[in-house]
């Protein structure tokens, strides 16, 4: 067990033969295969992300990023008929979406659902559970205080949405954050805010050795690796990864190559 | 500082339901009160200067003029329940006078409680003189018997002068066996403004009016605001009607119902005579156990120049939304009731805080036993 104790999120594994080892690992997800509806969308998914470290996730339109995503968040849509996810060495695949959030998940959502009348400011209250003082602060430092009394997402921008969306995931202070396109719709003065709010959140600021925050990142434009430094990327194409690599230089390739030959390549 | 009520024979649990309402018994936020239990009387007065608070019968014998103002907007023969008013030979009931320029920061309350007796009937009449502003929390509850049945008659007329204002909040906590059937009507001068709110989050056997406000003066405003919950074999047929007679007039009505196995009926009806008038109807609706929420929006423009709308919307809680909540770690209780609050919460623009925070309090009394 003392091996582990330096570790905030590890968890040390009896693996059944008198051996103990510590698994360092946030987020592991193997074989995993899930349908929408009677449909498979993704096909045998392995994944696993350190603490501390920063995933990016790459792939067209359509590929399942956001799926996987929607997946590991918990939403009922998404069945997984088949492999398990692991957060911090526990089995969370048959578990709410709310569990997996008190677990430490969280996720910033690219197109989250307009919530008629329940405001910006109940919604926070309602994830902090604790005191308004801080969430008017907190709201403040996002250019948010302004909409606290707005219907959540009502009307917002492109970049209110993200800023709003920001703001909650300070507030619930995941340990893992899934970033769904956190640039998109959002100009640049914007982007600079963002993501120097998402790199605080993923400890960007703290020494490598000490930070434990760990995310995953779906980009297109790869403006939000500036802010991020990405420690892998992963290209989905069809509901499969089909290659891993170091995530600018995957970056590069797709923005003078296109996606063709991650379609064509069937065997990573 | 008038002294406390003192109600000997009213139990915890009733003063409970009364404060549910918004009735404080303290008084201490009040700057008036009426208190009609069953058919007495038991308190009639406001330390406001230039308001006056009497029940029907001595504001009758103290001002003459004031039979013009009774069975003037509501007829007496318009039904049965007015009918039935109009032929009690000891009438019930209060007269609200805001004298010229008066105001009152303070709502004053008036409360009626049902009690032991099968019928209760009440006949009120609120005028607002000009420039004039007042605020009135009414708060409509029985006893915590169940099974012996009864009835509330309540005929209403508001009087809104030149520059005048009345708000009135109508907080009903019936039980399931009581039937209610206010009758109300009002007359809105130029640039008055008449605020009519109506919660019911609790059981009642059935509720059924249709306050009608007549704007005669050029910019005269009303908003009617509803918010109900229909509980298995509750039935409410609640409507709202204003009839726009004066350039400048407008007119919005506002639903948020509930239902958890009752039914609802929401009429609304905005009828613009005049042009320059501005009318809006809104009925939203969401059906949380199979009941019925028949929503019946009617707007009636007959002259160029007069500008109605209205939406209506009846539906389910959206799973997206709840589990949205559930990503940011609520579970599926708290994340529900946290989508219905909002629905339910209606901010009443012109309505004092104190009103307000008793509207909202109502809802959080639901809310705590989980809507």
């Amino acid at each position: 067990m003392s091996f582990c104790k330096d570790y905030v999120h590890v968890k040390s594994v009896n693996w059944g033969n008198g051996h103990t080892v510590c698994d360092r690992s946030m987020l592991q997800i193997k074989n995993l295969h899930v349908n929408i509806g009677d449909k498979e969308v993704l096909h045998d998914i392995n994944l696993t992300i350190g603490e501390g470290e920063t995933h990016v996730l790459l792939g067209p339109n359509g590929s399942g990023k956001t799926t996987l995503l929607m997946t590991i968040m918990g939403f009922s849509n998404y069945t997984i008929t088949k492999g398990k996810i692991f957060f911090k060495g526990e089995d969370v695949t048959s578990m709410h979406a709310h569990e997996r959030a008190q677990r430490g998940i969280g996720m910033m959502f690219q197109r989250p659902p307009t919530v008629s009348g329940l405001k910006l400011g109940k919604m926070l209250t309602a994830i902090s559970r604790t005191k308004d003082e801080d969430i008017t602060e907190l709201a403040k430092s996002v250019h948010m205080d302004k909409f606290l009394e707005r219907d959540i997402n009502k009307g917002f921008s492109g970049g209110e949405i993200k800023r709003s969306e920001v703001l909650q995931l300070m507030i619930q202070n995941p340990d893992f954050v899934m970033l769904d396109e956190p640039e998109s719709g959002v100009d640049l003065e914007n982007i600079s805010l963002i993501g120097t709010t998402i790199g605080s959140l993923l400890e960007k600021n703290k020494h490598l050795i000490k930070r434990r925050k760990s995310g995953l990142v779906i980009t297109h434009t790869g403006y939000i690796l500036d802010y991020i430094d990405a420690d892998k990327g992963h290209v989905m194409c069809d509901g499969q990864i089909r290659c891993h690599g170091n995530p600018r230089e995957i970056l590069k390739d797709i923005k003078q190559r296109g996606y063709k030959e991650c379609l064509e390549c069937r065997h990573p | 500082m008038s002294s406390p009520v003192t109600v000997p024979e009213l139990s915890e649990v009733d003063k409970d339901r009364l404060a549910q309402v918004g009735i404080d018994l303290t008084n201490k936020n009040r700057c008036g009160t009426y208190l009609q239990m069953d058919q007495d009387v038991v308190q009639a007065e406001c330390g406001e200067s230039g308001i006056e608070v009497h029940s029907y019968k001595k504001a009758m014998e103290k001002y003459d003029w004031l039979k013009d103002y009774a069975w003037n907007v509501v007829s007496p023969e318009k039904d049965d329940v007015t009918r039935y008013v109009a032929a009690q030979k000891d009438p019930k009931g209060y007269v609200i006078i805001a004298h010229k320029g008066s105001s009152n920061i303070m709502p004053i309350q008036a409360c009626l409680y049902l009690g032991k007796d099968q019928i209760q009937h009440v006949h009120n009449i609120l005028i607002a003189e000009e420039g004039a502003e007042l605020h009135i929390i009414s708060g409509c509850a029985s006893g915590a018997h169940v099974g012996k049945g009864g009835a509330h008659y309540g005929i209403s007329e508001f009087y809104i002068k030149k520059n005048a204002k009345i708000s009135f909040t109508m907080i009903h906590n019936w039980s399931e066996d009581i039937e209610v059937y206010p009758r109300s009507a009002s007359i809105i001068e130029e640039n008055g403004v008449f605020l009519s709110n109506y919660v019911c989050m609790q059981p009642v056997k059935k509720v059924q009016m249709y306050p009608t406000a007549t704007l005669v003066g050029a910019n005269s405003v009303v908003r009617f605001s509803s918010i109900v919950i229909a509980t298995p074999k509750s039935y409410m047929d609640l409507g709202s009607r204003a009839i726009l007679e004066a350039p400048g007039a407008s007119a919005e009505i506002v639903t948020r119902a509930i239902t958890k196995g009752g039914t609802i009926m929401s009429r609304g009806h905005i009828n613009g005579k005049v042009a320059g008038t501005r009318g809006h109807l809104e009925c939203k609706g969401l059906i949380l156990k199979d009941g019925i929420i028949y929503a019946i929006p009617e707007i009636e423009g007959s002259v160029v120049g007069t500008e109605l709308s209205h939406e209506a919307a009846v539906g389910k809680l959206a799973r997206d939304e709840i589990e949205y909540l559930m990503s940011r770690g609520l579970d599926e209780d708290e994340a529900t009731a946290t989508i219905i609050r909002g629905f339910l919460d209606v901010k009443i623009t012109g309505l004092p805080d104190a009103l307000q925070k008793q509207i909202d309090a109502s809802i959080d009394v639901a809310e705590k036993s989980g809507f």
